[in-house]
């Protein structure tokens, strides 16, 4: 239980364009997707927009319709009722000029297995109409981009689970589209190559616009400018991620006292609310949100000789908003 | 694009070694019949010659060996029309088709093209192997030329049906066995019919390949090899489409 407590994950500083996309334009917009299945119906009048430079998370339980969605939105399955619009271009009505302006990674990606790395992406040039003439330094881009430099000749059956990836990511974005889609783009990959193709994921959000879809909460925390949380075909919750992680959140911090007073005192210092203790020298102190009462704290604490060694404020981790927002969801 | 989508299919053709091992069988086979036809013929050809209006070598050798090759082309390419859909289905590339700027025209056209590509190169390496004969003899150009026409035509015409069938499953062998049944359902239509005029022999492609193998260019034959072509190329790019609909 104070190891959980203790166990929020810091998040990283968000870059800017959260703040400044709310002027940027509209690259994607989709209205009131309605898809079934047979009879059963998997996305229930689903509406989202993406600006310019941002990058959106889809999050949701196995099984919500992240996939079926994204789908959607590239053209490789049709809604049965609904609107999606990219840059400007009706999927429907004029497929090619907006399937032009996207890039995809479906979740398993889509490669032929006895191509080279070099004639895949080429053929994915092409097939995404870049002129000739610009195909070669397109293909150099890309591979710097995706760290693929040295395995042009390489046959993609040979290469590695998270080499395949990165090959998956490339020939979604060789030809500079607008809208980039990721089905779980980090599945089933190492550490290491996880923070690579997140810092990747990254990149391309500040020049396009990202959105992708998880159940990792970490990988939202880290890379996702806005959060949608999917449940059951339907959006249930849409915010920045900032904001998502403090959803229901309660104000408290944990301080470490290495000559702890008695309990009454520190529940005697103003606006503390709740003081419980975790261990014989850790305290959880709750106060509302409006009022913060570690200032007095520190000062008794150091005119008592109480040792303050640590305050670390409490923030609630993605996970329980998560659970929180989907459980919230089923009342 | 649809060149783009048929050079792919083609050279990706090359890339799997089973491809070669075929051709390198089919020249074989080819090479092993057109022997044993010109052996056959030699033997013969001094009593040929007293007969008034005798069979050149371009009947008697080239017409029956372009007849096996149509016979073994139905056999082989189930084999090639099952990766084309089917198989891309199963290892889930084909959604690089259907979400990239390129219509289900382009690509069923592109696809139907690449393996035309191929099919023409063993038509043409069997068909040098005929023109050999032309070192010891005169060729019938004109029975040469309509039976490589009714050969591509045949082929085009499997091709189209292979491809639809591979359209409907996204299991490979599905795919094939179902195309090869449907292929020796149609010739064995063909080779039961008793009656010439027979009106179920008239839906078998191998029954017009047969006027083309004794060098008549019938337009019925043609117009039958078009609309059976266009009518299951037609049926795949619906089917292409419905599978954004309904999969």
């Amino acid at each position: 239980m104070y190891n959980d407590i203790l166990g929020y994950i810091y998040l990283p500083i968000q870059s800017a364009s959260a703040l400044m996309s709310v002027t940027a334009p509209i690259t994607l917009s989709a209205r009131n997707l309605i898809r079934r299945f047979g009879r059963r119906e998997v996305i229930h009048g689903l509406s989202l927009e993406l600006r310019h430079g941002e990058v959106l998370g889809l999050l949701g339980h196995n099984g919500a319709g992240k996939s079926t969605t994204l789908q959607m939105l590239t053209g490789a399955l049709l809604p049965h009722s609904g609107e999606i619009e990219i840059c400007g271009f009706d999927l429907t009505r004029q497929p090619q000029k907006a399937k032009a302006q996207t890039g995809f990674l479906p979740e398993t990606p889509p490669l032929y297995r006895e191509m080279s790395v070099n004639d895949f992406l080429i053929f994915a040039a092409k097939l995404h109409r870049i002129p000739r003439a610009q195909i070669a330094d397109a293909l150099t881009e890309t591979k710097r981009r995706c760290g693929l430099q040295d395995s042009g000749k390489k046959i993609i059956g040979t290469l590695s689970k998270g080499y395949q990836q990165r090959i998956g990511i490339a020939q979604a974005i060789i030809h500079q589209p607008e809208v980039i889609i990721l089905d779980e783009p980090t599945v089933g990959l190492d550490p290491s190559q996880i923070r690579d193709i997140r810092t990747l994921i990254r990149e391309l959000g500040n020049m396009h616009s990202v959105i992708l879809s998880t159940h990792l909460l970490g990988e939202v925390e880290s890379i996702c400018d806005r959060v949608e949380i999917m449940h059951h075909g339907r959006l249930i919750y849409g915010d920045s991620s900032i904001k998502m992680q403090q959803y229901g959140s309660q104000s408290g911090f944990i301080v470490t006292l290495l000559a702890p007073p008695a309990l009454s005192e520190l529940q005697a210092i103003a606006e503390v609310q709740q003081v419980d203790p975790l261990s014989t020298t850790q305290f959880r102190i709750l106060h509302a949100a409006n009022a913060n009462p570690s200032a007095a704290l520190l000062a008794l604490a150091a005119q008592h000789g109480w040792q303050a060694e640590q305050l670390v404020p409490l923030r609630t981790r993605l996970e329980d908003v998560f659970m929180q927002i989907t459980q919230d969801e089923k009342l | 694009m649809i060149l783009t989508i048929s050079l792919k299919e083609f050279r990706s053709l090359f890339a799997i070694p089973s491809t070669w091992l075929i051709l390198g069988a089919l020249q074989f086979i080819f090479a092993w019949f057109f022997l044993a036809r010109l052996d056959a013929f030699l033997q013969v050809q001094s009593q040929l010659a007293q007969l008034a209006n005798a069979p050149g070598a371009t009947l008697a050798v080239a017409a029956p060996l372009l007849g096996t090759v149509a016979l073994i082309l139905m056999m082989l390419i189930p084999i090639f029309t099952m990766r084309l859909i089917a198989e891309e289905r199963r290892n889930q590339t084909l959604v690089l088709l259907m979400s990239a700027p390129v219509s289900d025209i382009h690509i069923v056209v592109g696809k139907f093209i690449g393996l035309m590509l191929f099919l023409l190169l063993i038509i043409t390496s069997c068909m040098l192997m005929v023109l050999t004969l032309a070192a010891g003899t005169q060729l019938d150009t004109g029975l040469l030329l309509t039976n490589v026409l009714g050969l591509i035509l045949l082929a085009a015409s499997y091709t189209a049906l292979g491809l639809y069938i591979s359209s409907l499953t996204a299991q490979p062998v599905v795919a094939a066995i179902g195309a090869l049944a449907i292929f020796f359902g149609l010739w064995l239509v063909e080779v039961s019919a008793v009656d010439n005029d027979n009106t179920w022999r008239a839906l078998a492609p191998t029954s017009h390949f047969q006027n083309f193998n004794i060098g008549l260019i019938n337009s019925t034959d043609l117009i039958f090899f078009l609309l059976f072509c266009s009518t299951f190329l037609l049926l795949t790019i619906r089917r292409m489409h419905n599978n954004r609909i309904y999969s």
